[in-house]
């Protein structure tokens, strides 16, 4: 099991159960982690207190099953529903202000790698669109434009749901929103296209619906900022109840919204640089597959 | 671990990489030996951070401080800061300055005026987060009309944001409470962001003379691991916890967890006290406190009352002075001791709002003896005549109403 998170022997008695599950249980330097251990692990993940049948919870816990090394990554949120998410969270998460989450994930970077420069560190933000796109946007692009080493991830209802359903930049042209009284005036904005010429190494835009796309994708956002340079995902996640779907439709409506033309058809957009580091981890895998063969 | 204890973190006694010899903080601002330099305020700025074993710095340029930000640049190209950059706005440095202090680092930007305002919404953050930034305002008028010039309003805005806030009059005091204000905001007791204050232009942009300490000796390094909170660096357990939860429930729990804190923050303040009188030497500093006519004042404004004092005292009229080294805490009994035989105070202010006079009439007893003035603004200067007219002005003024009334 895991070396480094370990429980001090004299605490074992007075730790919640939940911990010491955590710590004996938990997939922690697993190197093979995925959402494959669900049922059999105990998840980074353990509750939430979103609506029934949110697909940002679904979206939420197979990020945290696909991080490739949760012992070191620190997380930072913004304000909405993900920051009620963020409290049941076992790894390291921040929340300071409303929008300034690639500001903070920049300094974070950047320290760690000061205070520990032959260590790996990974810095991932998750926020909603609201955040992303609308008041943190001048520092989601800037953050870009320096090439800072940490993955943005967007949980993206295309609109504000934490306050109640109001008019956001993701949100598609013509939609009856609170504050948009006679439908929205102009264009979904078009961030994935805008963070590929902004200097993201690697953009993915999807739904939650498929698991195993998720951990391939997060896997591959969270090694590429690690070595080459920023990435981007935008994950659809409908607010249900602000689109008046049921609890049990969720699933559904992604799968509808990721059908071939659709907005959330799967794209990514893979850099030269972040190709060949790629086709690098590809070709290492394989002569270790070999190796183990022989 | 990456503790102190740390081999690649050098220890009191040991050298870092540049040379320096990590000093006990004592040691240094006391012991150590100091030498004159004839420098700019913004050259004071990179002189402290070069001794102060800063792990990270945030840069935006503004007039007054870009000097400054660009010399701590310097510094980092040097190799005596960790990490360096220019971010986009003050609203985006605070943050990056939040994150690089969450992650254990010590962080040191500067910002003006304008910029302290725009980068407003992270100050408060910063206290209820628990992270001993230091930054450095060197104070210039608020828009609008547009102005660059010296100004102390902005310090209005940031009385009640839970930072530490430290007033200097000259660039020796700048040097001093930089270096001192790192230890004493690292405290675990105390933890919290420090804003050392110094008037833009009038201490910024003039040379002075400073006794400065060795340039080969610093501060010893920020230890993230006696911080009161969480360090955010995934080296100790991950419990499922958030650090600065949302206390956002609608019930009487909420209420009483965010209000215990906001108190907690000032009871923080506090406690920094303990810490700063030995190192400031008092958070006053009192001359003539048996004068009737006292006057009370912080940063220039305290020079320019010195003069006052001078101008004073070859007439024969015996004039006493409170100069108030930090603004938070507030010295309350300290000013009321200082000023329990005067007759008549008067604040001289750089601003337009006589906050400073407002803080003391409201923290003093029988505060009608409290004059908010003189008061210059938008960059006017101070000649000591003013503060002499003023207060000539008023006790003819006292003298007429008594031979009148009497």
């Amino acid at each position: 099991m895991a070396n480094r998170i370990q429980i001090n022997k004299e605490f074992v008695d007075i730790m919640p159960q939940d911990y010491l599950d955590l710590v004996e249980n938990g997939t922690f330097e697993s190197p093979n982690r995925g959402w494959k251990d669900f049922g059999t692990a105990t998840e980074l993940i353990a509750e939430h207190s979103l609506c029934a049948g949110c697909p940002e919870s679904i979206a939420f816990r197979h990020i945290m099953a696909s991080i490739p090394n949760p012992e070191d990554t620190v997380m930072v949120g913004s304000t909405g529903c993900t920051s009620l998410v963020f409290p049941m969270i076992a790894v390291h998460n921040i929340h300071s202000l409303f929008g300034n989450q690639n500001a903070i994930a920049t300094g974070l970077k950047r320290a760690l790698a000061v205070r520990f420069p032959d260590r790996v560190k990974d810095v991932i933000v998750l926020a909603g669109d609201g955040a992303t796109v609308d008041i943190g946007l001048d520092m989601t692009l800037q953050s870009w434009f320096r090439k800072e080493r940490f993955t943005t991830i967007c949980f993206d209802n295309e609109l504000y749901a934490n306050t109640g359903g109001q008019e956001s930049g993701l949100m598609q042209k013509g939609f009856l929103a609170k504050m948009a009284p006679v439908g929205k005036r102009f264009d979904k904005v078009r961030l994935p296209e805008i963070a590929r010429e902004s200097g993201c190494d690697y953009v993915a835009i999807m739904t939650a619906s498929k698991p195993s796309l998720v951990e391939k994708v997060i896997k591959q956002a969270v090694l590429i900022a690690r070595e080459v340079g920023p990435t981007y995902i935008q994950i659809y996640t409908p607010c249900i109840l602000e689109i008046g779907k049921q609890s049990m439709e969720g699933l559904q409506e992604m799968r509808t919204s990721e059908a071939p033309g659709e907005r959330f058809k799967f794209r990514e957009f893979i850099s030269p640089e972040a190709q060949s580091f790629l086709d690098g981890l590809a070709e290492k895998k394989k002569a270790e597959k070999i190796a183990a063969t022989t | 671990m990456a503790t102190q204890t740390d081999s690649r973190v050098p220890q009191i006694g040991q050298r870092n990489k540049k040379g320096q010899l990590v000093t006990d903080p004592n040691e240094l601002f006391f012991l150590s030996p100091r030498t004159p330099s004839f420098l700019t305020g913004s050259e004071v700025i990179r002189e402290a951070i070069r001794r102060a074993s800063v792990d990270f710095s945030v840069a935006y340029p503004i007039t007054p401080q870009s000097e400054a930000s660009s010399l701590v640049g310097e510094l980092y190209a040097e190799g005596y800061v960790g990490d360096y950059m220019r971010g986009e706005s003050e609203f985006a440095v605070m943050g990056e300055c939040a994150g690089a202090a969450f992650a254990g680092a010590r962080v040191f930007t500067t910002t003006a005026g304008p910029g302290t305002l725009r980068a407003f919404e992270n100050f408060p953050m910063w206290a209820g987060s628990r992270l001993p930034i230091q930054v450095v305002f060197t104070v210039r008028g608020v828009n609008s009309p547009l102005t660059i010039q010296p100004d102390t309003l902005e310090i209005a805005f940031m009385l009640e944001t839970g930072m530490l806030l430290w007033h200097a009059e000259s660039a020796q005091d700048l040097f001093d409470f930089m270096l001192k204000g790192y230890y004493v905001a690292e405290q675990p007791e105390v933890h919290l962001p420090i804003g050392v204050i110094c008037d833009g232009f009038f201490v910024t942009h003039t040379k002075d003379m400073v006794m400065m300490t060795p340039e080969d000796r610093t501060l010893p390094h920020y230890d993230p691991y006696r911080s009161p909170v969480v360090c955010m660096d995934m080296e100790v357990p991950p419990v499922r916890m958030m650090r600065d939860p949302f206390v956002m429930k609608s019930n009487y729990i909420s209420y009483m967890t965010h209000a215990s804190w906001q108190l907690e923050i000032r009871a923080a303040i506090e406690r920094s006290r303990k810490h700063t009188i030995p190192l400031l030497d008092g958070l006053i500093e009192v001359e003539n406190s048996d004068a009737e006519i006292m006057l009370v004042a912080s940063g220039t404004a305290v020079s320019q009352a010195r003069e006052a004092i001078r101008l004073f005292r070859d007439k024969g009229v015996r004039v006493g002075l409170v100069k108030i080294k930090t603004l938070r805490p507030f010295p309350t009994e300290e000013i009321r001791k200082a000023t329990e035989h005067a007759k008549h105070i008067f604040v001289p202010e750089f601003n337009v709002a006589g906050w400073l006079a407002r803080e003391i009439k409201s923290t003093i007893d029988r505060n009608h003896r409290v004059v908010a003035g003189p008061h210059v603004a938008g960059g006017m200067t101070m000649p000591p005549e003013i503060i002499v007219e003023e207060i000539e002005k008023h006790m003819a003024h006292r003298r007429n109403k008594e031979l009148v009334h009497g």
